[in-house]
């Protein structure tokens, strides 16, 4: 019998292995003990951010995407609401990263990107947990809260992003 | 290596932000000031109630616009009623603790003049104090 063989690019190589970076920075984090559920400094997001002005949107998609994945099966949270609401704020950050990154790029750095993608993460996982598991309208009194959680690990997670970019950041970005 | 650095160079990480960074975080901790207050205080009352000594004088919705005039223990007194709100607008007494206390909307907050023995209670689903008493 033939072996099954799958004819891989060098982006597929370079996907997987950026992939691998940022599943390793999730389980890093899930290690680390929350003081409330949903209130995490998402540092795999630094890769995703990192991979966008790097290599563009597409690669950074399926890095996202291939560790909401990855991660879950690792964690065995696969199909779990965990793993649902993950899905849906790595959805919902992605569209607005793809928004964001037309943004004049002499204007709003890395910082801003990590930023509105954090508010998207939260809003998109809050959107879930609204309509499915906690089908209250107490949902809203934690808004507040994730919202400023989002916006410190944002900021964090987008100068820690800047920093590894080196400031060449802008250079790379136009030249895509 | 990279924590160490960030620790012995903020200034270097502030510099990193751009104009539209500024203006993003800026916009941020607005808006999550707004959500802390709008989120986080009481509901919206929908009716008032006016006690004059010790009695309930009268319960009145919110919605409509009007002037109460009352008869306190030392003169007249005028409430008014707007948009939501209510005040004591006029007051016979010394102090004008009442009427500084300015318009009231959230349930629960109270206005009381001891003086005249008058006081008006905003009234939400939930009532934040039992009773009020000379």
């Amino acid at each position: 019998m033939k072996p099954i063989q799958i004819k891989t690019t060098a982006d597929d190589h370079r996907i997987a292995k950026l992939a691998a970076f940022a599943i390793a920075l999730h389980m890093v984090e899930a290690v680390i003990p929350s003081p409330l559920p949903g209130v995490k400094p998402g540092i795999a997001n630094i890769v995703t951010l990192y991979v966008l002005y790097q290599y563009g949107y597409n690669t950074a998609a399926w890095v996202s995407i291939l560790r909401v994945f990855a991660s879950s099966l690792l964690l065995g949270q696969f199909l779990s609401p965990t793993f649902v609401l993950s899905l849906s704020g790595a959805m919902f950050s992605l569209g607005i990263l793809w928004l964001a990154f037309k943004l004049p790029k002499k204007y709003f750095g890395p910082v801003s990107l990590s930023i509105l993608a954090a508010f998207a993460h939260i809003a998109g996982q809050l959107v879930m947990v609204r309509l499915w598991l906690i089908p209250h309208a107490g949902v809203a009194y934690l808004v507040p809260i994730f919202a400023l959680a989002a916006l410190f690990f944002g900021l964090v997670n987008g100068l820690i992003t800047s920093r590894l970019l080196a400031n060449d950041w802008r250079k790379v970005a136009n030249n895509e | 290596m990279l924590v160490l650095n960030f620790l012995h160079y903020p200034k270097q990480l502030i510099n990193k932000l751009l104009m539209g960074d500024w203006l993003i975080i800026i916009l941020s901790l607005v808006g999550i000031f707004y959500l802390f207050q709008s989120l986080w205080t009481n509901e919206h009352a929908a009716r008032v109630q006016i006690s004059v000594g010790n009695e309930i004088y009268a319960t009145y919705s919110l919605n409509q616009q009007r002037e109460i005039h009352l008869h306190g223990k030392l003169g007249d007194a005028v409430i008014s009623i707007s948009q939501g709100k209510a005040r004591f607008s006029q007051s016979p007494c010394n102090t004008q603790y009442c009427v500084h206390q300015g318009w009231l909307s959230h349930a629960g907050q109270v206005a009381i003049c001891l003086p005249n023995q008058i006081s008006l209670e905003l009234l939400g689903e939930r009532k934040l104090y039992d009773s009020l008493n000379y």
